[in-house]
């Protein structure tokens, strides 16, 4: 009898220690603010200033989704995660959302059980190399040492495509960007390869970004977008629907200059209307206030502007819309309607 | 009115377990026992829990599928093709191979420096003193880090050796490229015929044992020592060299040569390796000169005293009364800096290079998200490998115990 209770309390107190997925929207509005995984450090894309301001296209998601949920674009926590440590910390619980050029692919949906949400850049693995090295082709590479950050994709692609190209290369593993930088202009590798969006947004921190080139090829797919665990689906849904207000507020012309204006009264586009909560119920049916998707936008802009601001061709790092533009100019991105 | 009541007679009381002497520490060991075991089978039903909420049920199946990743170091045959469970062993190769040069080079080091501190010059025992204190109270990943850097950034790049105004040739009679890629030595090549050479080579080494033990015998009947170590050499080196002229020249060396990005030919040792390597090897050095020191001042001065009064040489004295006598204190220590030193090897991934942590603990995790059977495994790898450690020392150890007659 003793010995039952015993077990008893056990396994209350197992189940209470349990696993804490579900919820995660009580979770962050209980603790007031949003703790996100960016990288360690990627200009453009996610990068601290010297004041600690996280800033970029990757933290931008961050800041929209805690000023959906908690109206405070400055309510995020960053964690700092590495190619290896990021799986992890998602899925122990210690970030809330990830958001760290990282590409949606089937067995980390499927097998590693997470949840991407969209896609934010379409990217592919390319090569850079020092301009002097007088390389044309990737698959004039015969041979080279690669600098490859570990736990990606790319590590996988560079494999494949050396393999069917039957060519040999010798990797050279390293964690972070920073130290692949570093090890890649002290002639350490001849080659650095990873996301095409990574290698221009890390050329740009060169003394002399002319000397070094980008080879034309692009071997791979990297669709790069936010992240959940799988098992909570009111929480994916809240990352999924601001990452489309984003994209729906470039599309209805909709910006961080007039979104005070629009969302004072409803105007006469009806998706609008329900967008920025003057007409519907679209926030309330998220858990969130009506405000939601407005406070997303206002937090740093659209989409496009939150593009062109960080990454964009006015940037050091000079990326096209290309691929990203909106479907209605040719792109891929696309945000199902708001109704 | 009696002040004396009778002790209490027959009848156990359950308050006799904690009040009783004679049960008490039997009482709080077993009560102990079970909260231990409660407290492993909370965090077992915890893991198992948790992992099922997340779908991600314990299984070992993923060793078998193809890894899809290259690793540069491969001791043993390996492509991206093959199974996880192989990168594991390529990981556990690379593992053992830091493991097994650091403790070498740590013991050489560390002994040298050890004797060195005691030495008698004081700019030399300070120096020593010196290396010691600076080496143990730097962490070991920022030492590894370091003599990363330095080798990056402070030897030419390959294409410096290219092209007729090369800045960068190769050194010790053209034979070895330092590069700050890594080292290229020459490797030697074999030829028809060199298997007699090898043959001959390891029938020396067969041939210098028994030289050793029948000097040995010849002196403890006759008194005269044999000039054994240049005996030694020669049994050693004059055969093996003589069949390897009367055959013509079976063995050559293969040098490095630059082909395209990097050298090609002869022996390649990433700069990785070197840097992991020789940043563990000097850092266990430290500790292993502080154990070296404190054995041989274990020993009583009436020792060497004894020793010299029976006309032995400083350099005899140590080596047949003081050494002997303090590897006793030195190896139990120098085991636990083995162990250490071994554990320590798992920072490799920050030169990228691929020992076990990296490709089963960090690649393989990775990939397959499994975090817990990767680390469970990881764990009983270095449990293993530390365990047969410390297995052989034991028996080192027990070799050159004192024996109590
Ligand atoms: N998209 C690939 C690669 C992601 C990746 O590692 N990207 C690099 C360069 S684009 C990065 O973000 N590095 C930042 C850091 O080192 O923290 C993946 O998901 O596996």
């Amino acid at each position: 009898m003793k010995n039952s209770t015993f077990v008893g309390t056990l396994a209350a107190a197992t189940f209470a220690a349990g696993f804490a997925a579900a919820g995660t929207l009580d979770d962050v509005k209980a603790k007031g603010f949003v703790q996100c995984g960016v990288s360690t450090g990627l200009v453009g894309f996610a990068a601290a200033d010297a004041n600690g301001n996280w800033d970029g296209f990757d933290v931008s998601v961050c800041r929209a989704v805690a000023a959906a949920v908690l109206g405070d674009a400055q309510a995020v926590k960053f964690t700092p995660t590495t190619g290896k440590t990021r799986f992890t910390a998602l899925a122990s619980g210690e970030v809330d959302v990830l958001a760290r050029n990282t590409t949606w692919t089937f067995s980390r949906d499927v097998d590693l059980k997470f949840t991407f949400v969209g896609v934010n850049y379409y990217d592919g693995q390319g090569f850079m190399v020092p301009k002097e090295l007088g390389v044309a082709s990737a698959k004039d590479l015969d041979g080279a040492t690669v600098c490859i950050q570990t736990g990606t994709t790319t590590e996988l692609n560079l494999a494949d495509f050396f393999r069917t190209n039957n060519i040999s290369y010798e990797p050279v593993p390293i964690e972070t960007n920073a130290e692949a930088q570093q090890q890649y202009l002290a002639g350490a590798c001849d080659v650095y390869t990873t996301d095409a969006s990574g290698l221009a947004a890390t050329r740009a921190t060169f003394e002399s970004p002319d000397a070094h080139t980008l080879l034309p090829e692009i071997i791979s797919k990297e669709p790069l977008g936010p992240l959940v665990r799988h098992g909570d689906d009111q929480w994916a849904d809240i990352v999924r629907w601001t990452m489309n207000a984003l994209i729906a507020a470039e599309e209805l012309g909709v910006t961080s200059a007039n979104i005070k204006e629009s969302a004072m009264e409803a105007g006469n586009n009806p998706e609008i209307n329900r967008l920025l909560g003057t007409e519907g119920n679209l926030g309330e049916q998220l858990g969130l206030s009506a405000d939601w998707a407005k406070n997303a936008i206002a937090a740093g802009g659209n989409y496009g502007e939150i593009f062109s601001r960080n990454i964009g061709e006015s940037t050091p790092i000079g990326l096209a819309r290309g691929l990203n533009a909106q479907w209605t100019d040719g792109g891929l991105i696309y945000t199902p309607p708001f109704r | 009115m009696s002040a004396i009541t009778d002790p209490p007679k027959g009848g156990f009381q359950l308050s006799q377990l904690i009040y009783d002497t004679r049960y008490r520490s039997m009482t709080i060991q077993i009560v102990a026992l079970v909260l231990f075991l409660v407290g492993v089978g909370w965090l077992l039903n915890n893991a198992a829990q948790n992992l099922a909420a997340l779908g991600k049920p314990l299984g070992f199946g993923f060793l078998g599928e193809a890894a899809g990743y290259d690793i540069n170091q491969k001791l043993i045959e390996y492509n991206n093709q093959m199974s996880h469970g192989r990168a594991a062993l390529v990981g556990v190769m690379n593992t053992l191979l830091v493991a097994v040069l650091g403790c070498a080079l740590a013991t050489v080091l560390g002994v040298t420096i050890g004797v060195l501190r005691l030495s008698n010059n004081w700019i030399v025992a300070r120096i020593m003193t010196f290396y010691i204190e600076a080496l143990r109270n730097v962490p070991v990943l920022l030492w590894i880090v370091l003599l990363m850097a330095i080798f990056i950034e402070s030897f030419p790049q390959p294409k410096d050796f290219r092209g007729d105004d090369a800045v960068a040739t190769l050194k010790i009679f053209e034979s070895v490229a330092f590069t700050n890629r890594g080292f290229y030595i020459p490797k030697p090549d074999m030829f028809a015929g060199s298997m007699f050479v090898v043959f001959v080579f390891l029938a020396s080494i067969v041939g210098m044992f028994f030289f050793r033990s029948w000097s040995r015998k010849r002196q403890e009947a006759t008194g005269e020592i044999l000039p054994n170590f240049w005996i030694s050499l020669g049994i050693l080196i004059i055969p093996a060299l003589l069949v390897y002229f009367v055959l013509g020249r079976p063995i050559g060396l293969e040098y490095p040569e630059l082909k395209g990005f990097n050298f090609k030919g002869g022996i390649y040792m990433r700069n990785s390796l070197i840097a992991l390597t020789l940043a563990l090897a000097l850092y266990t050095a430290a500790f292993i000169a502080e154990n070296v020191r404190a054995g041989i001042m274990a020993i009583s001065k009436g020792q060497s005293e004894a020793a010299f009064a029976l006309g032995l040489r400083p350099s005899r004295t140590m080596n047949l009364v003081i050494l002997p006598q303090a590897l006793r204190v030195i190896i139990p220590p120098l085991i636990s800096q083995y162990l250490n030193l071994t554990k320590n090897s798992s920072l490799a991934i920050a030169v990228g290079y691929m020992d076990v942590t990296g490709t089963l603990g960090g690649i393989t995790l990775n990939q397959t998200g499994r975090e817990m059977e990767c680390l469970l495994i990881l764990m009983a790898i270095y449990l293993a490998i530390s365990l047969t450690i410390s297995t052989v020392m034991n028996w080192y150890n027990e070799s050159v115990k004192l024996r109590e007659r």
